[in-house]
């Protein structure tokens, strides 16, 4: 930090600058320049990002730190700034180009407050490319691409923002006396600003439509858009807001281990496949991770693959379980030893598996779903009979894992009680689930 | 001891203790859970992490955090690499640390987004125009999910480019059993700065280092970033010299350094005629046909690419020696397999096992297709 008056933030070795004569951009550069002066920034704590266009040609007059990007992104860039360290001042730099091809991170920048400061030069055309129309092009409008004028309505880049709640909106033009004071207010509200400013593209929408300063002001008279600022309504700028709102999370410990401690003892030999085929929304995939939670509280090694479609609560729910003694490489199931069959949307998913499986294998069914077609042993499960309570359809998988484990003993039933007791709120009815699965068996 | 954790909770375990204080990214299946894991985790370590309007506008985020000097990371999958391309190109040319995770799901296009695939392969590699060089690393388990994590970050830093991991929706959603000394913490490197008094200027490399020394946004000197092509102070140049040294460094950069970025898993024995060069998920089952072919007499090698760009040729090669056949499984059509034809001796054949349907390749495909039985 210095403790000098900056007299300049211009690189005098720069200049003049490189704009065409009579283009607005130089106009914009000094006036910024001189709200820079005004408010006596740190430079080293001020960052001017641009993107694509002529805009983009102005950040390397600026004796601050700079950011120069892809078309329209320059808000991205920005607030990705911001978010990092807050405490500098972010100004952004685009032209009507960028509020095209960007508009829908302008519009999200608002939304959000990002403290950064977005000054517009819009002439109303591409005039690095050759002239061609943009968002803000007047109907009517004559450029290398609307050869017969322009026919699409002219954006209105500040109620776009506004209506998104942008906190300070200002338009107005180049040739403003009070454009440093205006940009000056932009810079120094907390959230997010935007300044609309119009000004003259003498190399192609001037020429192409004998444009100057007095349509310019006309046209503005014409759309009913107002100058001066527009929009000035202070609210929680999104660093602050963001600081405030995981404050109490700090220090915790992030993503800390859960190391399971075997307290039971397996005896199985051999690798075992199993296969439950459910529906959406019936807890299969949580009863089958609490069940590797058992296995691996019984000392053995486990993977668990789900499959289910984009739509989470409807349709199949299907999840492949390998036990094994011995560490577990490839995860599929091509012929599971083991398959649970709870619900009439799981049989199509797990067709090819019944197929598979032959005499040594066992189906445990929902006999409401049988017959079926496979050579495995088939286990009925009647979960009809079940008392009132039991006629929960979400604690079937819980029933029939632990039948399961009564009629193999791939692990002890006491492991499984302890997993599925883990969490309080659903440990009562888990454990009432495999008493219940204790009584179907006997 | 033993946890059990899928793919994605070992990665944001690693990016948090390689350091990672930036996340930006866009819900997309099977990447989500990265996403929401970093937003609860991240302030714990009093990091920033949030959702943006888009895929373009997280990296965007990431970029400009990245360049204040945060360890950043995002997270996709293949539609959304789509939209992350301009920027990836923009991080090559501005030379952002950065790392990339894509879950990949099935393509084209919306693809399957439940469903497995190895379609991004090339795409990582080529995905941006230029065609300049980038890291991507791939993990074969839930334990490489982390160790590879870390190395992500380290190469990162070190070469200040974009690091992508490429894994999978079968290893970043699978559960897994996971002995905690498979989890390896890397030592990641920090990013080379310039001291206060030094004089900084931000695309200067000297002869002994092709990577530029570093000065964030907010820091004691100025920072000119500019990903238009650009001299050393970051001034946008057209002569044809400055722009030459410029572009051939930033290949260069990596190129050079093969041997420090090469990871490999090989599993080689003395004789063996078939060799088998998978990466991923498809490495789970290779090690297991492996097995079954070794314990019925066969002689065969294989080698798990962890990275898979810039090929490790080197490793590639000494692994070739004396084969006659190389199995390359692949849940694509045989991208990578490009890259072993064009590594084989006249008269090696190279035979792909490919699929494209959703389902994973079991090791007795590969036994049966590659005629190992």
């Amino acid at each position: 930090m210095t403790d000098q008056t900056v007299l300049s933030y211009l690189d005098e070795n720069l200049l003049p600058f490189f704009f065409c004569p009579g283009c607005g951009h130089g106009m914009i550069t000094e006036q910024l320049n001189a709200a820079l002066v005004k408010l006596q920034l740190d430079p080293h704590k001020v960052v001017i990002v641009t993107d694509i266009g002529c805009s983009g040609l102005a950040d390397k007059y600026f004796t601050t730190n700079a950011f120069h990007g892809l078309h329209g992104r320059s808000v991205t860039y920005a607030t990705g700034i911001k978010l990092a360290n807050p405490e500098l001042k972010v100004i952004v730099l685009m032209g009507d180009g960028g509020c095209g091809i960007g508009g829908h991170h302008l519009i999200n920048a608002a939304r959000r407050n990002i403290g950064v400061t977005v000054i517009v030069f819009n002439n109303f055309n591409y005039g690095m490319t050759g002239g061609e129309h943009s968002v803000t092009t007047p109907m009517g409008g004559l450029t290398s691409s609307t050869p017969f004028g322009q026919l699409e309505k002219t954006m209105d880049i500040c109620q776009t923002v506004a209506v998104n709640s942008a906190s300070f909106t200002a338009r107005t033009t180049s040739f403003e006396k009070s454009l440093p004071d205006m940009l000056a207010a932009a810079i120094q509200n907390e959230g997010f600003s935007l300044v609309d400013i119009w000004e003259l593209c003498t190399a192609y929408y001037v020429p192409n439509n004998r444009f100057n300063k007095s349509m310019l002001l006309s046209s503005l008279d014409q759309l009913g858009f107002k100058t001066g600022i527009l929009q000035h309504t202070p609210r929680a700028e999104y660093t602050q807001a963001y600081r405030e709102s995981v404050a109490l999370q700090a220090g915790k410990p992030a993503m800390p281990a859960h190391p399971i401690q075997a307290r039971y003892r397996s005896d199985l030999d051999k690798r075992m496949g199993m296969v439950i085929a459910g529906a959406a929304g019936k807890k299969i995939n949580s009863a089958a991770s609490l069940f590797c939670r058992a296995a691996v509280l019984s000392n053995l090694w486990v993977s668990q693959r789900n499959d289910y479609p984009v739509t989470v609560k409807s349709g199949h729910s299907v999840s492949e379980v390998i036990l094994s003694p011995e560490q577990i490489g490839y995860t599929g199931i091509t012929k599971p030893e083991v398959l649970l069959l709870l619900f009439k949307e799981g049989l199509p998913a797990v067709k090819s598996q019944l197929d598979m499986m032959d005499e040594q294998g066992i189906v445990y069914a929902n006999s409401e779903l049988l017959p079926i077609h496979t050579r495995a042993r088939v286990v009925p499960l009647g979960f009809k009979k079940s008392d009132t309570w039991a006629a929960k359809k979400e604690y079937w998988v819980i029933i029939a894992l632990a039948r399961l484990l009564l009629d193999t003993n791939f692990f002890p039933l006491d492991a499984f009680k302890e997993a599925v007791s883990g969490r309080a709120e659903f440990a009562d009815n888990n454990l009432r689930a495999i008493e219940f699965a204790l009584r179907l068996s006997a | 001891m033993r946890e059990l954790m899928t793919g994605a909770q070992a990665i944001v375990r690693g990016a948090i203790d390689a350091g990672c204080d930036f996340f930006a990214g866009y819900p997309i299946t099977p990447a989500t859970d990265i996403l929401l894991y970093m937003l609860h985790e991240l302030p714990k370590v009093s990091g920033t992490a949030i959702q943006a309007e888009d895929e373009i506008a997280s990296m965007g985020f990431c970029i400009g955090a990245a360049m204040t000097g945060k360890r950043v990371l995002t997270a996709t999958s293949g539609p959304g690499i789509s939209l992350y391309s301009e920027n990836i190109g923009l991080a090559i040319m501005g030379e952002v640390p950065m790392v990339i995770v894509d879950v990949q799901r099935m393509g084209p296009a919306t693809g399957g987004a439940t469903t497995v695939g190895q379609g991004d392969i090339q795409f990582l590699r080529w995905g941006t125009s230029g065609g300049y060089p980038v890291v991507v690393l791939s993990p074969t388990n839930a334990p490489d999910c982390y160790n590879l994590t870390c190395r992500a970050f380290d190469l990162a830093e070190r070469f200040r480019i974009p690091v992508f991991l490429a894994t999978d929706k079968e290893i970043a959603l699978t559960l897994v059993t996971v002995e905690e000394d498979e989890l390896i913490r890397f030592p990641v490197r920090k990013r080379q700065v310039v001291s206060q008094e030094n004089e900084f200027i931000p695309y200067k490399t000297s002869p002994t280092n092709q990577v530029p020394l570093f000065s964030p946004f907010g820091g004691s000197h100025l920072l000119r970033f500019t990903t238009s092509t650009h001299d050393e102070y970051g001034q946008l140049t057209k002569n044809p010299a400055k722009v030459r040294l410029l572009n051939e460094r930033l290949a260069s950069k990596v190129e050079d350094s093969i041997d420090e970025i090469s990871l490999v898993k090989s599993d080689l024995v003395d004789g063996a005629d078939i060799l088998i060069i998978s990466y991923g998920v498809t490495s789970l089952a290779v090690a297991e046909a492996v097995q079954i072919a070794r314990q019925a007499g066969k002689r065969v090698s294989c080698l798990a690419v962890q990275t898979l760009w810039p090929v490790p040729e080197k490793e590639i090669r000494a692994a070739l020696h004396g084969v006659r056949k190389v199995i390359v499984p692949e849940l694509n059509l045989g991208q990578y397999r490009l890259e072993v034809e064009r590594l084989v001796r006249d008269g090696v054949e190279v035979l792909g096992v490919n699929r494209v349907d959703g389902e994973l390749i079991s090791p007795q495909e590969i036994l049966h297709q590659g005629g190992l039985l």
